[in-house]
């Protein structure tokens, strides 16, 4: 084991799998010479060449959708957004053609192709660089959806993408490329689709992906304190989606928090409040509750955008609230 | 158009002259056919007929290796029959039978013949020309000596994905044949309304991607001109744009009975027909014997009935199939016991 940032993790995984595969190639915005608008892909196009890194022009359906053809044919296209922002301008290619293919051809396509790049809120980008898009694409059949919340996660479900199938989109973010944790030596590869309990616990299940695994996790820390003790479940793909590690937890503990860092309406808590709820109908002492960014747009101010992020401190005041604590 | 010099055309011998006419008759008779079936009810959904067309694809078709990549929008029976696709896999896709190109659940407007290199069959209006940049750069990474041609109708041009396709190709040298089939109408809008700029094969010169007009109703003129644009690629000199100038005779799809146009226009258009002016060559320049095309005419009219045929006699898709091809390994949500 080594301590790795989430860049550093992410970095070996893009390399490992170049490495591996000729098939593998990286393209987007400043992957190349500029080594990643987030430092990302630092050294690779040195390492492989303009062949297998290729910066490509500010046009993310254009180039959204060669990945998608070149996937088509039998190649491992890793398309850079600069951030799901801006994948807004790619979606048709991601929705319309990528989730559809295999689909719509009677089996007869794949598209194994991996869209990637940071996802929700930084610091004070204000409304349009300050969005949280794993929801959207969850709701898409065909497509798969990762959220890593550790750079051991991140490394390990990155390398399992690429050599995935199935059209992946992999959300990182940009506050946690600098965020470090334990990394195994060697190959290591995290399955899709199967959730990690990253706190055992026995009074409170907590369900947290990606930036917000951190806001729980802080959150449990601060309630053993008051010696409340709560299990995070880290689902880490949204789709497929581990629902049995998250109904056997609340099945145990009685009690379910979410925390997401999107807007509450029709987001990926929504979904699994709906799968607890039916199968744990029988264990639930308490009704579900999530936790959730403000149903707003995000204002720049620091002072705004503070209120309208779910933090550790909203964990510990819902988890209290659903086992009746005062 | 009186004196048609047809350049590549002439060195073709007399078999693929041939097979050139039997795939117009094929392509038309087809689509006849396929109206009928919609009519009575058999076919669903969005349905776009290629008559009028014929020549663009069966042109193309035969300036094409057999492993070359062909991709187009909605309007793809035609293609995927000039690829060589069994009349019959076609018509029970459009049936939804089991036994379709696509097992039937891509229907008229998502065709794929993956073994042909046909794929689709895509229903979103430009979409299929970043896919066609994709397996274009691809045979580029590959260095496989393959052409992409990417078909597409003139009013595909005005979206962006055209602009960001054809930059990006023009960039990196792809070796893609771009083809709009310019019909005139993107549904019921003249081009006139949609486009400043109406001749379509000048609109690739701000990405230094070349271009070329031909008559697209003539199929010796489309092979030409097709075979040298896929010779261009082919060699690495990058993306080609050719804009085929033909006419569709129905209305954009099934549902449309195409009152934006005059019946005098659509008579004056037919008299520039594909099919006629491919039998007058053949009979006054080639000494085509007139039996020998009526037995193409006979043949072809055989393999559409029995077409349609083992569409109707096919099984439909088992319900298990529902949930199968979503995914590489069968997910179902909502499962958790």
């Amino acid at each position: 084991m080594r301590e790795l940032t989430f860049r550093e993790a992410l970095n070996e995984a893009l390399d490992e799998e170049l490495g591996r595969d000729p098939d593998v190639f990286l393209m987007g915005e400043e992957v190349g010479a500029y080594n990643g608008a987030y430092k990302v892909s630092k050294g690779l196009l040195d390492k492989y060449g303009p062949r297998r890194v290729i910066d490509a022009p500010i046009s993310e359906l254009g180039f959204a959708g060669l990945g998608v053809g070149a996937a088509m044919v039998g190649l491992r296209p890793i398309i850079e957004v600069m951030t799901w922002n801006f994948a807004i301008l790619a979606m048709d290619q991601i929705v319309n053609t990528a989730a559809k293919m295999r689909y719509m051809s009677g089996g007869a396509l794949k598209c194994p192709v991996v869209f990637r790049g940071p996802n929700g809120a930084a610091h004070s980008l204000a409304a349009q660089h300050s969005q949280f898009f794993e929801a959207q694409y969850a709701y898409f059949p065909g497509l798969k959806v990762i959220v890593p919340g550790t750079p051991a996660d991140a490394k390990g479900l990155l390398k399992a993408a690429i050599r995935d199938d199935d059209p992946v989109c992999f959300m990182e973010s940009e506050t946690m490329y600098a965020w470090k944790g334990m990394v195994p030596d060697g190959e290591h590869i995290v399955p899709i689709g199967v959730g990690d309990i990253k706190r055992e616990g026995t009074d409170c299940t907590v369900v947290a992906w990606g930036r917000a695994l951190k806001i729980a996790m802080d959150g449990a820390e601060a309630l053993a304190k008051e010696g409340i003790n709560v299990e995070v479940v880290d689902p880490r793909t949204i789709r497929p989606l581990d629902e049995q590690i998250i109904v056997n937890s609340v099945r145990k503990t009685g009690h379910c928090v979410i925390v997401e860092e999107g807007w509450p309406y029709f987001n990926v808590g929504s979904t699994i409040s709906d799968i607890v709820q039916r199968a744990c109908f029988d264990s639930l002492d308490a009704p579900v509750m999530r936790v959730t960014g403000a149903d707003v747009p995000m204002p720049y101010s620091m002072a705004l955008e503070k209120l309208a992020r779910p933090d550790a401190d909203s964990v510990v005041k819902t988890v209290k609230l659903t086992l009746n604590v005062r | 158009m009186a004196n048609p010099r047809y350049g590549l055309a002439e060195k073709l011998d007399k078999a693929t002259l041939l097979e050139m006419y039997r795939q117009l008759v094929l392509l038309r008779r087809f689509e006849e056919k396929t109206a009928q079936q919609y009519g009575l009810q058999k076919i669903g959904g969005f349905c776009h007929l290629y008559i009028g067309q014929e020549a663009v694809a069966v042109g193309v078709e035969a300036a094409l290796n057999d492993d070359d990549y062909v991709i187009t929008a909605y309007r793809d029976h035609g293609q995927a029959l000039a690829r060589g696709t069994p009349p019959g896999e076609v018509m029970a896709e459009m049936f939804g039978k089991a036994t379709g190109c696509a097992k039937g659940k891509g229907g008229s407007m998502h065709l794929y013949d993956i073994p042909r290199h046909f794929y689709g069959g895509w229903g979103i209006v430009g979409a299929q020309i970043p896919l066609a940049l994709g397996t274009a750069w691809a045979s580029k990474y590959r260095g496989d000596n393959r052409v992409t041609v990417c078909y597409f109708g003139e009013a595909a041009v005005n979206q962006g994905a055209f602009h960001e396709a054809l930059n990006m190709a023009s960039l990196w040298k792809v070796p893609a044949v771009f083809i709009c089939e310019n019909n005139r109408y993107g549904m019921g809008t003249p081009i006139s309304v949609s486009s400043a700029e109406v001749e379509v094969y000048k609109r690739g010169c701000a990405n230094k991607v070349p271009g070329e007009a031909v008559d697209g109703l003539d199929v010796l003129a489309m092979y030409d001109a097709a075979k040298r644009a896929v010779d261009y690629c082919r060699e690495g000199n990058g993306p080609f744009l050719l804009e085929a100038r033909t006419y569709r005779y129905r209305g954009h799809s099934m549902s449309d009975p195409a009152v934006y146009r005059t019946r005098e226009e659509v008579e004056e258009e037919r008299k520039r027909d594909p099919i006629p002016r491919l039998r007058d060559y053949l009979t006054s320049k080639k000494k085509v014997k007139e039996d020998e095309l009526v037995a193409i005419e006979e043949q072809v009219e055989k393999d559409v009935d029995a077409a349609v045929k083992f569409a109707e006699e096919s099984p439909w898709p088992d319900p298990s199939q529902l949930y199968e091809d979503v995914y590489a390994m069968p997910i179902r949500p909502g499962e958790s016991k």
